[in-house]
């Protein structure tokens, strides 16, 4: 079994169509959806956890470039800018995934992107604006 | 036997000073026991990296052709309003002022993304801020309208000048309503689903002096990552309160005031903060020596965060309403371990004010004076301590007349 996070960009043409059942059903594959989103152009975006064997998910990956539905790991839409991190530590106790995280033996903050869903809890409690989502 | 300022600064001329952080000092002390502990260390330097919203710096930036009085009219640096009732090309740039059409909370509950201290950041940081202005005109400052960009080195002076800095505690945050709150404390979790500190503990400048022997007028001191000076107790100074059997304050305490020249700062250690919600302010760092003259003073330096204690606050009433009431303590080692229990409840806690940084601040200043760079003054006078009278008081309104 393989868990992937990724951020899927639909184009307006594809808004109404079964697109997340087809994985389901053709490609045997549990998706859940951590965020939906319509720009203001009518693109969609989604943020899904995918589920499933691998052959199922390279299937089904293919299946969404062949429609037109552009994707991309989750992990390029999550900045954490070092450079303006304090570690203040005011997001630790906030962030659900550990993601933002704190060494208790130095203090010092660190960010692991793969743990990161980007639900943006941290983003109004950042008061150095360290945190960025592109989404 | 006891030391003397002088003496010390004999030894940093030499290069023989023995320098500690007030983390190290801790096991030192521990390890050689105090005496000896006293007679071998000359300084222990201590660090904070806090927001600080009674922060600010005034500027002159020189006479324009033809003049312009800038006292009694508008002023703005990057659209946020400066204080122009002074003379004619003075100003004072508060950390909390924010551009007149930034939407505030209008627009629930609000980032308050830019504001002075940004500006204060960014100037820093050695870039041209919009200097912009509306002036009256008179027959000596006969300009009207001033437009133009301005950066550090085109100004005469620049100085920060912080008027309450580096409180000694703080209290540490709740929030027991059954709505999230938005503080200077931070956004605040419904019925005590976390708390806030904001204070270094044992590396905090004021905890390692508690009574303030050696800090008081003319302390030379890192501030913003350049060399500062305390210019006296800080507003809102209130040394006379509940202490523990060391002499820590349980409650907000004594502050400093402090200033220093703005074009040897850093961006790194003056840093823009918005509290969502709330407003701007600005972090600085700040790290004040310890001359360990004698063995008292070497014992406070060597205080730990489990015998520092805070008072944990209710802000969704206790707080705003001004009524007294602590619904428990904790000590800084709790509060850093990321659990406090308060009445029965297990809660996550985060800080606001930087440990790691606060670290850094004390290493750095002990690397200058280490370096021969920093030398130590002796005060002129010290910080009003405990038996000084100073009381803080609440604003008790009289209603006006109204005829
Ligand atoms: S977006 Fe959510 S999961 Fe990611 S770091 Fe912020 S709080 Fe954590
Ligand atoms: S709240 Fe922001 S500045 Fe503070 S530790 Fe987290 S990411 Fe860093």
């Amino acid at each position: 079994m393989q868990k992937k996070r990724i951020v899927l960009n639909y184009p307006q043409h594809l808004v109404d169509q079964p697109v997340l059942s087809k994985l389901v059903k053709d490609y045997d594959l549990v998706v859940n959806i951590m965020r939906a989103r319509i720009t203001p152009k009518e693109e969609g975006r989604l943020v899904l956890e995918l589920t499933g064997k691998r052959a199922g998910m390279e299937a089904g990956l293919k299946y969404l470039s062949e429609i037109g539905v552009q994707t991309q790991s989750l992990a390029q839409d999550v900045k954490w800018h070092e450079d303006r991190c304090t570690h203040c530590t005011a997001c630790i106790s906030v962030c659900p995934m550990k993601a933002l995280d704190v060494q208790r033996t130095n203090m010092e903050v660190s960010f692991k992107r793969d743990k990161c869903i980007a639900c943006e809890l941290c983003i109004p409690v950042c008061p150095y604006q360290a945190m960025e989502i592109l989404f | 036997m006891a030391k003397t300022i002088e003496e010390i600064n004999d030894k940093i001329k030499k290069g023989k000073a023995v320098v500690l952080t007030a983390e190290e000092i801790i096991g030192y002390a521990a390890e050689k026991g105090a005496k000896k502990a006293a007679q071998e260390v000359d300084v222990v330097t201590t660090g904070t990296f806090g927001p600080m919203c009674s922060s600010g710096a005034y500027f002159n930036v020189g006479h324009t052709k033809p003049r312009i009085k800038l006292g009694g009219g508008k002023t703005y640096l990057n659209d946020v309003p400066v204080y122009t009732g002074l003379a004619a090309v003075d100003f004072f740039l508060g950390a909390t002022a924010m551009p007149d059409d930034d939407p505030r909370n209008r627009i629930y509950p609000g980032k308050f993304a830019y504001g002075g201290a940004y500006v204060i950041e960014e100037l820093v940081a050695g870039k041209d801020v919009r200097l912009t202005a509306t002036a009256y005109g008179t027959d000596c400052y006969p300009r009207k309208t001033l437009e133009t960009y301005i950066s550090l080195k085109d100004m005469n002076e620049a100085v920060l000048f912080n008027i309450r800095n580096a409180y000694q505690n703080y209290n540490v945050a709740v929030n027991l309503s059954d709505r999230m709150i938005y503080t200077y404390m931070g956004v605040l979790q419904p019925k005590m689903g976390n708390a806030n500190y904001c204070n270094a503990g044992q590396l905090s400048p004021l905890m390692n002096d508690p009574f303030y022997k050696t800090i008081g007028i003319g302390t030379r001191i890192f501030l913003g990552g350049g060399i500062g000076y305390v210019v006296g107790n800080g507003t809102q100074h209130n040394p006379d309160v509940k202490r523990t059997e060391g002499g820590i304050p349980k409650v907000t305490a004594g502050t400093l005031a402090v200033k220093g020249d703005l074009k040897m700062m850093s961006p790194k250690w003056l840093r823009g903060t918005s509290f969502t919600g709330y407003g701007v302010t600005l972090t600085v760092g700040i790290g004040v020596p310890i001359p360990v003259l004698n063995e008292e003073i070497l014992r406070y330096t060597t205080v730990r965060d489990e015998e520092i204690l805070a008072q944990v606050v209710d802000y969704s009433d206790s707080y705003p309403q001004c009524n007294p009431g602590s619904l428990g303590e904790a000590n800084y080692r709790q509060l850093k371990s990321g659990r406090i229990t308060v009445q029965g409840k297990e809660i996550p806690t985060a800080g606001l004010s930087s440990y790691l940084k606060a670290r850094e601040v004390a290493q750095t200043l002990k690397e200058w004076i280490e370096a021969g760079k920093f030398f130590l003054t002796r005060p002129v006078e010290l910080l009003p301590s405990v038996d000084s009278g100073v009381v803080l008081k609440t604003l008790k309104e009289r209603p006006i007349k109204k005829i």
